[in-house]
């Protein structure tokens, strides 16, 4: 198993001693223990989840001893005219900061790729990556004060549009990742191609480039989608009134009563949405190779 | 013609070409410049005029120069004498927060290490499949997997349950509320992020280097300790910072796991802004929070050059 990945012919003992079997059984990379760590982390990793969504499915109300199987939990939240507000909300900011950001980021990304450097390079990268670097709760309080300015000042109040914009920007830096690596992986042939046979810049674009580019857009507007819906820290200090979203109600129920299994199959929703999109994410960009 | 101005005539071409070029670049990241300008940096630059500012009555500002909210982070101004006297309390809880950052980096660092060894020296076919399982749970609304934690370790939790059942204990153990459950949340949350970089520097490892250290008699431990831990150095260096930063400003963790009883600098700042109305001095503490995170990256930046110069001479 080790032995395909290990460069033999190049090693010192292969040319100046005998091969000696035993040795060779011997495997290299092996450091005794580590393989158990890692299955401790993976474990440590999913335990919660799992526990998390399996008491979703109980029927008592309490989220730690099993009694039986049942969906009543799910239908409660189906029901629920809150929940069905705050998904609404969840779905209108996340959808369209996830157009706005993949548009932007898409078009940064054609920038920052496949060319020689220009000047402004280094800028335009940091500031792509800005959202990245700032500790979210930084961003979360900047915000509010923009917004809060912004509406005693100018009085000027977007209302949900002040949350999709804060999504907006933070969502910038994760649609740009995966376009950004689709597009290092593509050469210019078939571009220059496009050009020697008269296309126009915007054919090109519109028929050679965004074709080829597709894998990674979609890849990054999951991300962005899946960021925007789970936040939890910008929103909750950005949100005015009647503007929950789906972690806000979470929150707000842990806040008010406490753990019960209706929070537990909510949770369960949102990561299956989460889980769902990040493997379509990594099908798509795997798919490639 | 003569051959010299069509050379010139060439270089106009091509340096109207670069200027064009250049000019497409910036139109086409203008919008992420724009929008992250206005609605990002712009916020930043607003937090630092607010923390000069006066501290209004039902949250936000009055337009009044001063340096108070930089003062009350060390000092309480006494209302009777007007004398300043030396108040820790803020100051404990941005050190109490570097510590448990630390810790909660140490911790990801010794089981982060182990693990991305493993990842990195599984078959090429199966690495993918890892990185994906990895990965996965960072992709996961960090509200809901600190709730998952808070259902295990509060006292009718699982553990609390488990320890009771074989007979460990008879009254819970109080894990909820305290540091021991931020660093647990804050490992949990953060994990992934010490595991990439050190899986992308360990999977680069050339394995002929290990392979000769054996052949020098070297055993195991000391080949793991003289040679892949000092190759890995960088992504040990990117993993801590990328766990430092965030576990440093966390403010989800503590608010579910140390039950507004063990704060960190994140729910601090959130308080100024919430119940305290204090937004001057919510401010101060972010511009504190942002100072020492440039200071990690600064630090970084430079180890990462000097090993860049070291590498050449």
């Amino acid at each position: 198993m080790a032995e395909q990945t290990i460069t033999r012919p190049l090693t010192v003992d292969t040319v100046k001693r005998p091969r000696d079997p035993a040795r060779q059984a011997l495997d290299l990379k092996r450091q005794p223990g580590f393989g158990t760590v890692a299955m401790l982390c993976l474990a440590m990793l999913y335990a919660p989840i799992v526990i998390l969504v399996v008491f979703s499915f109980n029927t008592s109300p309490s989220v730690t001893r099993w009694e039986n199987f049942s969906l009543q939990w799910f239908f409660k939240v189906a029901a629920n005219r809150d929940i069905h507000d705050a998904a609404f909300n969840s779905l209108q900011i996340s959808i369209v900061a996830t157009v706005v950001s993949t548009i932007i980021a898409t078009a940064a990304a054609l920038a920052t790729t496949r060319t020689r450097p220009w000047p402004g390079q280094t800028a335009a990268y940091m500031v792509i990556n800005l959202p990245l670097i700032v500790p979210e709760i930084i961003t979360a309080v900047a915000t509010l004060s923009f917004f809060a300015l912004l509406a005693s000042t100018a009085k000027i109040n977007l209302g949900i549009g002040n949350l999709i914009l804060a999504h907006s920007v933070f969502c910038i830096p994760f649609a740009y990742m995966p376009i950004r690596a689709r597009l290092e992986d593509m050469d210019l042939t078939l571009e220059q191609a496009a050009a020697d046979l008269y296309a126009t810049p915007w054919q090109t674009f519109r028929r050679v480039t965004l074709p080829l580019l597709t894998p990674g857009v979609s890849s990054g507007a999951a991300l962005a989608f899946i960021v925007s819906i789970d936040d939890f820290t910008i929103t909750q200090m950005v949100a005015g009134p009647g503007q929950t979203t789906l972690p806000l109600y979470i929150w707000g129920q842990l806040h008010k009563t406490g753990v019960t299994p209706e929070v537990n199959a909510i949770s369960t929703i949102l990561l299956v949405v989460s889980i769902l999109f990040v493997t379509l994410s990594f099908l798509i960009g795997r798919k490639r190779k | 013609m003569t051959a010299a101005s069509s050379v010139d005539r060439l270089a106009t071409v091509q340096s109207d070409l670069e200027r064009q070029r250049i000019r497409t670049r910036w139109s086409l990241v203008a919008p992420a410049m724009i929008v992250i300008g206005i609605f990002g940096i712009v916020p930043l630059l607003i937090i630092l005029v607010y923390s000069f500012l006066v501290a209004g009555g039902y949250g936000g500002v009055e337009w009044k120069f001063t340096t108070d909210a930089y003062v009350s982070f060390l000092f309480d101004r006494d209302i009777f004498d007007g004398t300043f006297k030396f108040v820790p309390d803020y100051l404990e809880i941005f050190w109490r927060s570097i510590w448990l950052a630390l810790l909660t980096t140490i911790v990801c660092l010794v089981l982060g290490f182990p693990t991305a060894y493993f990842m990195a020296t599984r078959p090429p076919s199966q690495r993918n499949y890892w990185v994906f399982l990895i990965t996965l749970p960072f992709w996961t609304n960090l509200l809901i997997r600190t709730y998952a934690i808070m259902l295990i370790i509060r006292d009718e939790g699982l553990v609390n349950d488990a320890m009771r059942g074989i007979g460990l204990i008879d009254k819970p153990v109080h894990l909820l509320y305290t540091n021991f459950a931020i660093i647990l949340g804050l490992l949990y949350s953060f994990l992934p992020f010490m595991v990439l970089p050190l899986y992308s520097s360990l999977e680069k490892l050339d394995f002929r280097l290990v392979e000769a250290g054996f052949d020098l008699y070297a055993t195991r431990r000391k080949v793991l300790w003289r040679i892949i831990i000092p190759l890995a150095k960088p992504g040990i260096i990117a993993g801590c910072l990328l766990v430092f930063i965030p576990a440093l400003g966390a403010y989800i963790t503590p608010l579910i796991l140390g039950g507004g009883s063990e704060l960190m600098i994140g729910n601090l700042i959130a308080l100024q802004f919430g119940t305290s109305r204090n937004w001057p001095f919510g401010s101060a503490q972010a511009l504190i929070l942002m100072a020492a995170v440039m200071l990690a990256l600064i630090v970084y930046v430079r180890s990462s050059t000097e090993r860049g110069r070291t590498a050449h001479g």
